[in-house]
């Protein structure tokens, strides 16, 4: 659609400038603050300059942590992705099944996250958890809090059965819009189930899957609620995300200038990366526009 | 190779089925799990193993629901959940107007900042939150949290509903500005109206990610405003962990979403299509 061109809109934007300015803008100047000053306690604080950032980047903690949270994002994108447009394939058209499907996928999605993890800790407990119980009397030597196979295993698992069906239900509203008359052009060609995969249907759901990988690479990047129930960020390190670790260190340790110093790279991995994620995504916007 | 296409059309629709089974399997059975042992005993639920609860109870809920300290925690998450979509949707909607309307200067910067916070780690803010809630006098208010949550939510208002306002055409607002309407009266009278699904989808996320979150609000309340995920480490106690109160607590956090969703069911598709969340 042509937009007009008008200055005045900024007064329609106004209120939400003010309301981020107060909840995001303001809080992150005080993260700033810190990350440059030191403290010896009652609020005396000096300058510090760059040194906390220098202490992070030669701290192996940090170091450990991003390669702990890379490792989790990409192995959960690598398992959720393929398998939510496989469940959206096969995600029944329309009638009673279609919203049976979709209230009982959307389920995992509603619920608290600490919540979440609480399942899975009662889930996967050897004791008095199906899942424990069973894996234990196949006699598999399954425990999530000692070992550490077992805690990345059940990590992975409850994030692929939280956040799956966001993956699906997108995949599906894109299947959703596609025409019946490519299928039946497909039919004419006598192109088989693969080709119409690949020529047809990928094609048309790129673009909401790049917003599907997007948030699940944001929200992968930033979790803290679910594994911190359920494994504590143990055994040892194991599962110690970056979240984990930095509330760890500002709300636990209370080291503010590291914890400030931490955040601020924290966040600009996120936007880097996601920047490039929206660059490509609205470049797509763009090609499929014209 | 028409006879074999049909062939495994006619096994595709059986193999459906068996995929959607397997995976709404893997979906519900924790779940399961999670509701018969909030209607277990904690005597059966630690010394025997059981598929179903054999000693049917309802005293984990009783517990809940009689004991103020519990449900206060629901009354506390649904009033800032309530308060942020409020807030959200007031200021997202003149901006969303205005993105899905005019060019002007910076707006795709603007809107990328926007989105940014989206991407922000409540983690990085939980400590400035705290300070600054607490150096206003609004720390352990109900208002506290929703502000806070209004970090993420407010830019995911903004682009869904930019979304949906981008498919209303133009003309009916150059049309309503001929007939004499002012801007206000035009866009409460005529322009919201018309994107009235696309509110409801922004309300649903708007629910559910304010609804879901914990971190923040554990971290801005500690009694007058507590939210019901945070009540819930109450269960650990010199004793062990109570079991079953703790599965039923769970269970009624489920309730309230399991709710919203029967509710937009027809919507969320139409939401996710658009392809904004």
């Amino acid at each position: 659609m042509n937009k007009t061109v008008n200055q005045k809109a900024w007064f329609l934007i106004l209120p939400v400038l003010v309301l981020v300015a107060f909840s995001a803008v303001i809080p992150l100047m005080t993260v700033v603050n810190y990350s440059v000053q030191d403290t010896f306690g009652n609020n005396q604080f000096f300058w510090a300059g760059i040194d906390w950032f220098r202490e992070m980047m030669a701290s192996e903690r940090m170091w450990d942590a991003l390669g702990r949270q890379i490792a989790f994002s990409a192995i959960i994108l690598a398992i959720e992705i393929p398998l939510g447009i496989f469940v959206a394939l096969n995600m029944p058209k329309k009638g009673f099944w279609a919203s049976f499907c979709l209230v009982l996928m959307s389920l995992p999605l509603l619920i608290p996250w600490n919540v979440v993890g609480t399942i899975w800790q009662i889930f996967g407990r050897v004791d008095i958890g199906l899942l424990g119980y069973t894996l234990d009397a196949m006699g598999i030597d399954y425990n999530y809090t000692q070992n550490f196979y077992a805690a990345w295993i059940t990590v992975i698992v409850m994030d692929v059965w939280h956040w799956t069906s966001l993956v699906a239900l997108l995949a599906y509203a894109g299947l959703q819009s596609i025409p019946d008359a490519y299928y039946q052009a497909a039919k004419i060609d006598q192109a088989s189930r693969w080709a119409v995969f690949r020529f047809i249907e990928l094609p048309k759901i790129t673009g909401v899957l790049m917003i599907a990988i997007l948030l699940r690479f944001m929200d992968s990047f930033m979790i803290y609620t679910e594994p911190f129930v359920v494994t504590g960020g143990g055994p040892g390190n194991s599962t110690t995300f970056l979240s984990i670790d930095l509330v760890k260190m500002a709300l636990g340790q209370f080291d503010l200038g590291p914890a400030a110093a931490f955040s601020i790279m924290y966040y600009l991995v996120i936007l880097l990366i996601s920047y490039v994620f929206y660059t490509v995504m609205t470049n797509l916007d763009k090609r499929d526009g014209h | 190779m028409s006879v074999s296409a049909q062939k495994r059309g006619g096994f595709r629709i059986k193999g459906n089925a068996i995929v959607m089974g397997l995976y709404l399997l893997f979906l519900l059975l924790p779940i399961y799990w999670l509701l018969t042992m909030s209607l277990k005993t904690n005597t059966e639920i630690l010394n025997t193993f059981t598929l179903w609860p054999r000693d049917l109870t309802f005293d984990n809920y009783l517990t809940i629901l009689t004991d103020a300290s519990w449900y206060t925690g629901y009354l506390n998450s649904m009033a800032y959940v309530v308060i942020n979509m409020v807030i959200s949707l007031a200021v997202a909607l003149p901006a969303a107007y205005a993105f899905s309307r005019y060019t002007f200067m910076g707006d795709k910067h603007l809107f990328f900042w926007l989105l940014t916070n989206r991407m922000a780690p409540p983690a990085v803010f939980a400590l400035p939150f705290f300070q600054l809630y607490s150096s206003v006098g609004l720390f352990d208010t109900h208002i506290a949290v929703a502000l806070a949550h209004c970090l993420f939510n407010v830019p995911l208002a903004v682009w869904i509903l930019e979304g949906f306002m981008r498919g209303v055409p133009k003309e009916i607002d150059e049309t309503a500005y001929i007939d004499g309407y002012s801007f206000p009266r035009f866009f409460i009278r005529i322009f919201t109206p018309l994107v009235a699904s696309g509110i409801g989808v922004t309300a649903f996320f708007l629910f559910m990610f304010s609804w879901v979150e914990l971190l923040l609000s554990r971290t801005l309340t500690s009694v007058d405003a507590k939210p019901i995920a945070a009540t819930m480490t109450r269960t650990v106690g010199a004793a062990g962990i109570d079991w079953g109160v703790l599965a039923a607590a769970g269970v009624l956090t489920i309730v309230p979403g399991a709710l919203v969703i029967y509710f937009v069911r027809n919507y969320i598709a139409k939401g996710f299509a658009l392809g904004r969340v």
